[in-house]
């Protein structure tokens, strides 16, 4: 793998598999550590009101390399469609490029996407030019349907946002990888770096993560078990695994054995 | 002169333009995006877009998130 091995999205080439947010950090010398320990090339934020009595002294892009960092402004937050499309609207207009992270929820206690709203937005933000990368329920017709709209990627959710129960279907992301032809991002709810080995393992293109990282006692030391995470999966996924089989085989030669 | 900024009713002087503000709060050098009564203000008619009574602002810019 290593060179040949490219993660296309939306057009642009990138060696990481690994797409982190930028939310729950100490401060943003700690995001910007985390991120280059992660070694991850594309970094979520999300669009809010500016502080118009105290709009403070630093900002969070100030301390990242937009030379060598894609951002992928979110509409989290946003339960609407028309919600949805005005935050993307405005992450565009800041100047920052076109791709969004699609993000309707649909009820406040699972963080679930409202997929009737999720679908109506990323049809007029495709229409209006926009690379859209929808969160999305681990649901391959709904899957399917945005891929269809013409999103640029599908991002199922591997389990409620900030829960950490890592991969609760499988066997729905397996299918989705399947009958994809964009690339298939698991974002949401994977804990720790097995969660991550795993996704990559069914053969997802990529992982987005947050909390993760950003929860964990050592946010620096999590962020470099998910790079290696994200590589060990997607190393062990070109090489293929072995079937599984209910009774052993033998690793060593029985010829020769001492009677 | 009462503009809603962000949601809030501030009283700013009469002809303000959006530059001004924007320079005020020192925001001239940040990436963010101003709307104005709902609609994208495109950057080039900061400078010329005088601020009208009732006028409703919206300044966003981006922050962690995930």
């Amino acid at each position: 793998m290593s060179e040949a091995d490219i993660f296309e999205l939306a057009g642009k080439p990138y060696r990481s598999r690994l797409i982190v947010g930028t939310g729950k950090y100490r401060d943003f010398s700690q995001t910007a550590a985390a991120i280059e320990k992660s070694g991850a090339e594309i970094v979520t934020v999300a669009v809010r009101r500016v502080n118009i009595t105290d709009p403070g002294k630093e900002n969070l892009l100030d301390f990242l390399d937009l030379s060598r960092i894609t951002i992928l402004p979110n509409t989290a937050g946003c339960y609407t469609a028309s919600e949805a499309i005005r935050t993307a609207r405005l992450a565009r207009d800041a100047g920052i490029g076109a791709l969004v992270k699609l993000e309707v929820i649909g009820d406040e206690k699972t963080l679930f996407p409202d997929v009737p709203a999720t679908i109506e937005a990323a049809r007029v933000l495709v229409e209006e030019g926009f690379l859209v990368l929808p969160y999305v329920n681990d649901d391959p017709v709904t899957c399917k349907r945005l891929e269809d709209i013409g999103c640029a990627a599908v991002m199922p959710l591997a389990a409620p946002i900030g829960s950490g129960l890592g991969i609760r279907n499988p066997y729905n992301i397996r299918i989705i990888v399947e009958q994809s032809r964009v690339p298939v991002i698991v974002d949401a709810g994977v804990g720790t770096a097995s969660d991550v080995t795993q996704a990559m393992e069914l053969g997802c293109d990529a992982v987005l993560l947050n909390t993760a990282i950003a929860g964990a006692k050592d946010p620096l030391l999590m962020a470099e078990a998910m790079r290696l995470g994200v590589e060990a999966g997607r190393k062990a996924f070109l090489a293929g695994r072995i079937p599984r089989k209910l009774y052993a085989t033998a690793s060593s030669p029985l010829d020769g054995v001492l009677q | 002169m009462r503009v809603t900024l962000n949601g809030e009713a501030h009283d700013l002087r009469e002809g303000i333009t959006v530059s001004d503000l924007l320079a005020e709060l020192g925001l001239v050098q940040r990436r963010i995006a101003v709307e104005l009564n709902r609609a994208i203000l495109p950057r080039e008619d900061y400078p010329q877009r005088a601020l009208r009574d009732g006028d409703v602002v919206e300044i966003v810019h981006f922050i962690g998130g995930g």
